[in-house]
């Protein structure tokens, strides 16, 4: 029989890099916040494609005329494309008209236009509040059914470690600046289907242990449930990750946005199952037996 | 462990299942052609989101411009309003759905004049009564109503028409039209395409009138609706637009492609090398993971977008879970001295129950998003709980049977074949 690992004795350590992290990422979203994309501020994002190289400052004299403080940029193999980027949200007349302009320039196809991307700012910030709702309608469906399915401290220590997810996931978005878009708000309720998985096996385990331990012994109760769940853990995040990970690496951008923000929450998910949950249930249980024995001596 | 005789009868079962699944397999993603009977490829079968074809997506705010909240009906008009003008430019497929309560989702997928059909879609309907001179008798804004019903003619037959009813200066243009053109045609036009022309038979005075000569109830009541629509004190507004040109389409679909081949090769790979012999069945089972969850989506005719994609992916990173689960639980089960086959019956029996909660928790949220998310999101929604549910069935019923017979076989007996 291997040796169980000590999660429980050094509960002070997971707490401690996990509290530095989520330090990290509310400090990052005070100071610097979130960089939101279209789809929740507002703008529009046109590609076209130039065939040809094209000099900035042509391309910024037919932009100007309809804003500009657009962003102008290149993309494509050849970066041949160009991309214009503004907070503003043109309308179909201008977006044709601008068009047009490049069309006239470089004599191009109708099917030259790449994409377009539109979005008002009304409906963006509508799609916040929708998000913000799906994510609790979501946390409190999972409580509901790990407090029914196991316990209630069960249930509050795994919305816990999945809080820890997300602000992390949501952290490292600030942190590097990532933009934010639709895609973001799947990924996340993603994240907290897969975190918490995770996290549902190793309270599993504590559910099927106890008999074998004494009735208070939550730290050896703790520590031989996680090492036997743990290989599970590292093996099945390892395989999903390595699957996101290929998505991340040869697919197209569109498919990125929603990759990355996976491959964080898979990574953040596993640490927090392994030594989050469980860690913080026995904290919880040993503080409540302690407080227990307490109130019994004074009656004694 | 005892030696056990080589049982060619699980043998034979075990190539013949490896076989079935080998041929499945060749149906499905290169096709098959007898005589008439035709099976395409899943690829070509399978329906694609015009983030993968390439399309116009634009959703519309209706507004009322007589400043009240926009009705159902009033939606449901605009809807046929927008429908007829979408098939008026002869495109293919449009899906047309209401979103909240004052929104329409239009998606049309493949579609090469893409800005020409967004600025129709967004136009306020024009609707016109045209005298035969072409003169304009009355517009959308004098009609009240329009609806399309059964009505018994003066020989008591039952015959569909479409009933008009005027407002006050409609009854008055009205009234004055119909005098003057008896016997004569009027032209009824929505968006310079004519819808209905019907005939002058009586002057009518009272502002209330009724096309004939409709084919059926279901025709009747679609022309109303057009007529309705005409009429609606409704302008609409694009709040969300997005096109993607048919290259970027096609591109992105190859891309994806390949980047799910190397992606699901990954994950067999390391199945391999963490279950070894496990591992092979493993594989075999997401493979025939993999097949049922495409069959499932092309039938119920589920969109793949490339979210739905990531979905998918991610899904197989699941379905990985289920056995990596039941392995682990058989190997400890074989650690406290259990034969082979009774460490197999209670690591599945074991693991079963952390299946079905675990999986419960990711249905959740699936369902939330499926239930609270619009457009793209949904079709992700979809495929994660389809994912969900199928997974669990590889996983629990396919794997478990092809590891007994694998074991039955007799062939391998050491226990680092399993990799216990």
């Amino acid at each position: 029989m291997k040796k169980n690992l000590n999660i429980a004795k050094n509960v002070k350590i997971w707490f401690g890099i996990s509290l530095v992290l989520i330090t990290i990422s509310l400090g990052s979203l005070l100071i610097q916040g979130l960089n939101f994309g279209i789809d929740f501020i507002g703008g529009t994002i046109i590609s076209i494609e130039l065939h040809t190289p094209f000099e900035n400052a042509d391309a910024r004299a037919i932009v100007d005329k309809f804003d500009p403080s657009a962003d102008v940029t290149y993309a494509g193999d050849a970066q041949t494309e160009v991309v214009i980027t503004t907070k503003k949200s043109f309308t179909t007349e201008e977006r044709q008209a601008l068009f047009s302009g490049f069309q006239d320039k470089y004599s191009l196809q109708n099917t030259d236009l790449i994409s377009v991307d539109t979005v008002n700012a009304s409906i963006g910030a509508e799609a916040a509040t929708n998000a913000v709702k799906a994510v609790v309608v979501a946390v409190a469906l999972m409580l509901i059914y790990i407090t029914f399915r196991f316990e209630l401290i069960s249930g509050i220590t795994a919305i816990m470690a999945l809080v820890h997810d997300l602000i992390v996931v949501v952290g490292v978005y600030s942190v590097f600046q990532i933009q934010v878009n639709s895609p973001f708000i799947a990924a996340i309720l993603t994240i907290l289907g897969y975190s918490i998985m995770d996290t549902v096996v190793v309270f599993d385990r504590i559910r099927e242990n106890r008999p074998k331990f004494g009735k208070y012994a939550y730290g050896e109760l703790l520590d031989a449930s996680v090492t036997q769940t743990m290989r599970r853990s590292i093996f099945t995040s390892v395989a999903t990750f390595v699957a996101i990970t290929s998505l991340y690496i040869f697919g197209v951008p569109a498919i990125q946005n929603f990759a990355l923000p996976l491959m964080v929450g898979v990574v953040i998910g596993t640490y927090s199952s392994i030594f989050n949950a469980g860690a913080l249930w026995y904290v919880i249980k040993t503080y409540q037996h302690k407080k227990s024995l307490k109130t019994s001596g004074t009656k004694v | 462990m005892d030696k056990q005789k080589v049982n060619k009868k699980s043998i034979a079962q075990l190539i013949g299942i490896i076989l079935l699944i080998i041929v499945a397999a060749y149906v499905l993603f290169v096709g098959f052609t007898v005589n008439v009977y035709d099976i395409g490829k899943i690829q070509n079968t399978i329906k694609y989101g015009l983030d993968l074809t390439g399309g116009v997506n634009v959703v519309l705010e209706a507004t009322s411009t007589d400043g009240g909240a926009v009705t159902s009906d009033e939606i449901s008009s605009t809807i046929s309003t927008i429908s007829q003008r979408i098939n008026s430019i002869g495109v293919s497929e449009p899906t047309i759905t209401k979103q909240g309560d004052n929104r329409i989702r239009v998606s049309i997928p493949s579609i090469s004049n893409q800005e020409e059909a967004l600025s129709l879609i967004g136009k306020t309907a024009q609707l016109e009564f045209l005298g035969p001179d072409d003169s304009v008798i009355l517009t959308g804004q004098d009609i009240e109503d329009s609806k399309g019903v059964m009505q018994t003619d003066s020989s008591g037959v039952q015959k569909p028409v479409v009933t008009l009813k005027f407002n006050e200066e409609g009854t008055k243009l009205f009234a004055d039209a119909t005098q003057k053109y008896i016997g004569q045609v009027i032209k009824i036009k929505l968006d310079d395409q004519v819808i209905s022309s019907p005939t002058v038979n009586v002057a009518i005075t009272n502002g209330e009138a009724v096309i004939e000569g409709q084919a059926s109830l279901d025709e009747a009541g679609s022309l109303a609706e057009l007529i309705r629509g005409g009429a609606l004190p409704v302008t609409l507004e694009p709040v969300e637009v997005q096109t993607i040109g048919p290259t970027l389409g096609q591109d992105s679909l190859n891309d994806t492609f390949h980047a799910c081949i190397i992606g699901i090769s990954a994950v067999l790979i390391f199945m391999l090398l963490a279950y070894r012999g496990f591992g092979v069945l493993a594989d075999l089972a997401l493979i025939i993971y993999i097949m049922i969850l495409l069959i499932l989506m092309t039938a119920l005719n589920v969109t793949l977008t490339l979210p739905g994609i990531a979905g998918l992916i991610l899904t197989v990173g699941m379905a990985v879970d289920a056995n990596v689960l039941i392995f682990e639980r058989i190997k400890e089960e074989s650690r406290l001295g259990k034969s082979l086959l009774t460490a197999i019956d209670n690591g599945f029996k074991r693991a079963l129950g952390t299946i079905i909660d675990s999986n419960a928790t990711t249905l959740i949220a699936g369902f939330v998003l499926f239930f609270l998310g619009s457009g793209s999101v949904q079709g992700f929604a979809v495929t994660l709980i389809l994912g969900i549910l199928v997974s669990m069935f590889t996983a629990v019923v396919i794997t478990k049977q092809l590891v007994k017979i694998l074991v039955k076989t007799g062939l391998f007996n050491n226990n680092a074949f399993y990799g216990l």
